[in-house]
């Protein structure tokens, strides 16, 4: 399905002691369209790589059509989308086994 | 059927059909059913009101098990609709009190949301992240773990080959003129310093130049918040988080744009992650949703506003 291979510099051990930088990484988010049968790429436990959570979260918290429901979180608005992230950043930092949170001050906010 | 239970909507779609989902569970578990009305249907599943409603759902939202869980269920449910035809996403957490309800939605938005369900139609997302391709210089003091290379004058500026630019040069441990340590350090750090801001400039550009090339290839884009790198897991910089509405027929040459752009700019890394169901595209009243005669000339029908008000915030 994906036309695009992480492309594959074998050599060049790229000296980082994490996140090796090929130019390109490509993650699943869907099975092609004829891939009926497949199975879920999400939320499945058996083999095939899950939805990043961070760009899962960052599409359904952020992405969707917003209708108002006759319950409704204040979802809708930014703000609490943007707090419920503020507020997973670590656990979510741990999550993806990345560095943990406050491991370099962001000094950019 | 009781009061204290709602319907959570997944999604709406032309026309959905209950064996889709045997075997799938939705949110909390349950199963997954179609309401259909007014020639559409949508995707839902009753759910505790004691889970669901209000209150509890802010409070759940806090919860990163409960929230992945929820979020994996409904994007998976989504994602079986997408197998099938076009799919307008719901925004996680769009509940109402019965099926009636969405019914009422379906009859009274039946317009809106079939012209969204023709824009979309044989039409992909795709996500483009750009990172700046190398870990941004360490503000501390010299790395205790990484002091071995004396030549190597710190963290940035060699990883990438971005250019030749590279101002992190040889000046070595102690360069020429320093007078102590303490000297040393500082002017190694303003180095350090001043190589991390060419090296964001430059992933700057870069991700404009793979912006650009690739909204030529897409019927619409959205630039999407940058994510810090604590969010990301990621210690270099984010510097694009760019949506992309595509033609399936061009996915293949979209995919290879990607790629090829990537390694035009090496000040950059990208993850292309895809094929979406139109999350980013599918808003039913919003201007992101770009009206279908600009999408017959592409480069009219990227969404340059939404572009300029989702802001890139190079700098800041």
């Amino acid at each position: 399905m994906n036309a695009v291979a992480p492309r594959g510099t074998g050599g060049e051990p790229h000296r980082g002691e994490r996140a090796a930088a090929l130019p390109v990484t490509v993650s699943p988010a869907l099975p092609s369209a004829e891939d009926t049968a497949g199975p879920p790429a999400a939320g499945s436990a058996a083999g095939q790589q899950p939805v990043a959570l961070v760009d899962l979260l960052d599409r359904v918290l952020a992405g969707g059509v917003v209708i108002m429901g006759e319950v409704r979180l204040s979802i809708a608005d930014v703000d609490l989308v943007t707090v419920s992230l503020q507020t997973l950043i670590s656990s979510v930092g741990t999550a993806l086994g990345g560095p943990a949170a406050g491991r370099e001050p962001d000094r950019d906010r | 059927m009781t009061a204290d239970e709602g319907t959570w909507v997944y999604a709406v779609a032309g026309s959905i059909r209950e064996e889709w989902f045997n075997g799938t569970a939705g949110v909390a578990g349950r199963p997954v059913r179609a309401v259909t009305a007014a020639g559409l249907a949508a995707a839902v599943t009753r759910v505790s009101l004691a889970e669901f409603g209000e209150e509890p759902l802010h409070r759940h939202m806090e919860d990163l098990a409960w929230l992945e869980a929820t979020a994996r269920a409904h994007h998976h449910v989504i994602e079986i609709v997408a197998r099938h035809g076009p799919v307008i996403p719901m925004r996680l957490a769009t509940v109402y009190y019965s099926d009636a309800g969405v019914a009422d939605l379906l009859a009274r938005r039946q317009a809106e949301f079939a012209d969204v369900l023709t824009w979309i139609t044989a039409r992909t997302e795709w996500g483009v992240k750009a990172y700046a391709a190398q870990r941004p210089a360490e503000p501390g003091p010299p790395g205790p773990s990484r002091q071995a290379g004396p030549a190597t004058g710190g963290p940035a500026g060699e990883v990438t080959g971005a250019g030749p630019e590279g101002p992190a040069g040889p000046a070595g441990p102690e360069g020429p003129g320093g007078t102590g340590r303490g000297a040393a350090y500082l002017r190694r750090r303003r180095m350090a310093l001043s190589a991390k801001q060419e090296a964001r400039q430059a992933a700057i550009s870069g991700a404009d130049a793979v912006h650009a090339g690739l909204a030529k290839l897409a019927v619409a884009v959205q630039l999407r918040p940058l994510q810090g790198p604590q969010l990301t897991g990621q210690a270099s910089q984010m510097v694009l988080n760019g949506a992309y509405l595509v033609d399936d027929a061009r996915s293949g040459e979209f995919t290879a744009a990607a790629q090829n752009l990537a390694s035009q700019y090496p000040g950059i890394r990208i993850e292309l992650t895809g094929p979406w169901p139109p999350y980013s595209f599918a808003a039913v009243d919003q201007d992101a949703a770009v009206d279908q005669d600009a999408a017959v000339d592409q480069d009219a029908a990227v969404d340059q506003d939404a572009a300029a008000d989702r802001g890139r915030e190079p700098g800041r």
